[in-house]
């Protein structure tokens, strides 16, 4: 399924068209059309068509690996993002959208010197995890929680955590490891 | 069936400046367009392949329709207004705290982040069948393919079905007719407004559309006035799991009492019709009375008079009542998230 995605998606590319205003508004596609993103601080020059989500457009094309693609429509989580400060599900967002936005994903968590960020640390100390499918979406939203709630409860905290689901039933040790960033994640 | 369902059918892509250039998009593209607001609702569609549009109007670079802005009291909420902003918005949570809860319950953080007002209110309905691409009434069929004997219809509609028993999802649409809030709408020929209760429609007047909107015009902002401002709101959500879900039954109410009577009252109740339902026989019972057990009683059998169940759903007619008997006692409030 996935690959047939993949393969269309290349195969579908016709002629790049970005149109020549004319007057009115601008006419983007069908084909490839440039669209920058800054993604984990680096700008990111791509070519692609406008019908490409966030998710696809950072997996395929920028080989950011780390958010996963699960159930492709805004019901799991596993994609989640941060947008200009706001947790979104990039599955459900065209990556021609959010040009010009702060894009947080999970692969730029970790620090320059490989260390994990203290949420991925967290995850890892308390078992927050089984098959690990859904973690970089649970990773990404509960920094979002995190930064926003410096000292999160429990009730904040999976309140944050609504918008993602682990089919392994986790949730448990991901409130632990959410609990215990708590005290070293700042930012 | 070899359909690909993970990636969206080829579009043209337009990303008008104003709102004045999406209409002209529209009234050239009729009904070859989709109109993008916050994506949940469309991009299911597309992926879906359910709906190969040509042209895509995304209206996520007007600024015009975005933000809350105060006027005289009430306030006017543009239509591209993410969900979140509006449950953050101090005069919201103030005087209109009825929308904030009903913005607070709408599927989960990430949604409500992305998700827009007038999306949640102009989105299309979730009937699987439907939704599945079936070829119902509601897709140009000729049959309703959630009310035949073997059909899975334990979400779908209990009044005023008509040939297609879908119903209206939202959740903040109930708590807008409540808050008498209108709705502004622009087209090639300017703008109208359409008080909220008057904005939905059922399939006795088009089987196609949840909307008035016409196919080259805009929702682009939803007004507040002050009458209800202030007022003792309920909000109560019922649905299968706290996240995501839509409600199985939801119901808004605004209620203004003087000296321990009712003296004003709106309530309305959604997912159970097409259109969400305005209870206005029971606003106009329980007017003079207390907030008691006793009203309380009297208004939630009055509610579901008329119900026509269908196999699977009958529950909704106690839950319903219920619903409307909690929100006349006020008590009990059990709204999440």
């Amino acid at each position: 399924m996935k690959s047939a995605g993949v393969t269309s998606l290349a195969t579908a590319v016709t002629t790049a068209t970005v149109a020549q205003a004319q007057t009115g508004p601008r006419l983007v596609g069908p084909g490839d059309v440039p669209v920058t993103l800054m993604v984990n601080g680096k700008r990111l020059e791509l070519k692609i068509e406008p019908r490409v989500t966030l998710l696809d457009a950072i997996r395929n094309r920028a080989d950011l690996t780390g958010n996963k693609r699960v159930c492709d429509r805004g019901t799991c989580g596993a994609c989640t993002m941060i947008v200009d400060g706001r947790t979104v599900y990039s599955c459900s967002t065209l990556a021609i959208e959010v040009q010009g936005k702060q894009i947080r994903t999970v692969d730029g968590l970790a620090s320059a010197n490989g260390a994990m960020h203290p949420v991925q640390q967290a995850f890892c100390d308390t078992d927050g995890l089984m098959c690990g499918f859904c973690t970089p979406g649970f990773v990404v939203a509960t920094v979002a929680v995190l930064e926003k709630h410096p000292n999160a409860t429990r009730d904040q905290i999976s309140k944050g955590l609504d918008g993602n689901i682990c089919r392994c039933g986790t949730f448990v040790r991901i409130m632990e490891a959410a609990m215990k960033a708590r005290t070293v994640a700042r930012g | 069936m070899a359909v690909i369902r993970d990636v969206m059918p080829v579009f043209e892509l337009y990303q008008p400046a104003s709102i004045d250039d999406a209409i002209k998009l529209l009234d050239k593209h009729g009904a070859d367009a989709l109109v993008l607001a916050g994506g949940l609702d469309s991009m299911d569609w597309l992926k879906d392949r359910l709906k190969k549009p040509k042209a895509v109007v995304d209206l996520g670079q007007i600024k015009e329709l975005k933000g809350i802005k105060e006027t005289n009291g009430g306030l006017e909420i543009g239509a591209m207004t993410p969900l979140s902003e509006i449950v953050r918005h101090p005069v919201v949570r103030e005087k209109f705290s009825l929308l904030m809860e009903a913005a607070e319950l709408v599927a989960s953080p990430q949604i409500r982040n992305q998700g827009t007002l007038g999306g949640n209110v102009s989105q299309d309905t979730r009937c699987w069948y439907y939704r599945g691409g079936w070829t119902c009434y509601r897709a140009g069929g000729n049959i309703c393919y959630a009310d035949t004997p073997t059909s899975v219809n334990r979400e779908h509609a209990i009044f005023d079905a008509d040939r297609c028993v879908a119903v209206n999802p939202s959740d903040t649409a109930p708590a807008l007719v409540a808050l008498d809030a209108s709705m502004v709408i622009r087209g090639p020929k300017g703008e109208r407004i359409v008080p909220a209760e008057d904005y939905w429609i059922g399939p006795g007047i088009d089987i196609t559309r949840m909307n008035v909107l016409a196919p080259n015009e805009i929702l682009t902002a939803i007004r507040i006035p002050p009458t209800m401002a202030g007022a003792q709101f309920y909000f109560e959500k019922v649905r299968d799991r706290q996240v995501w879900d839509f409600a199985l039954v939801n119901v808004a109410s605004a209620i203004v009492v003087s000296g321990e009577k009712i003296v004003k009252a709106r309530m309305v109740v959604n997912a159970v019709a097409a259109t969400p339902r305005r209870l206005k026989n029971v606003e106009t019972l329980i007017i003079g009375k207390a907030r008691n057990e006793e009203t309380a009683d009297m208004a939630g059998k009055l509610a579901v008079e008329g119900a026509e169940t269908l196999r699977h759903n009958a529950y909704k007619v106690p839950l319903m009542r219920n619903l409307v008997k909690r929100a006349i006692r006020g008590a009990g409030a059990t709204w999440t998230s």
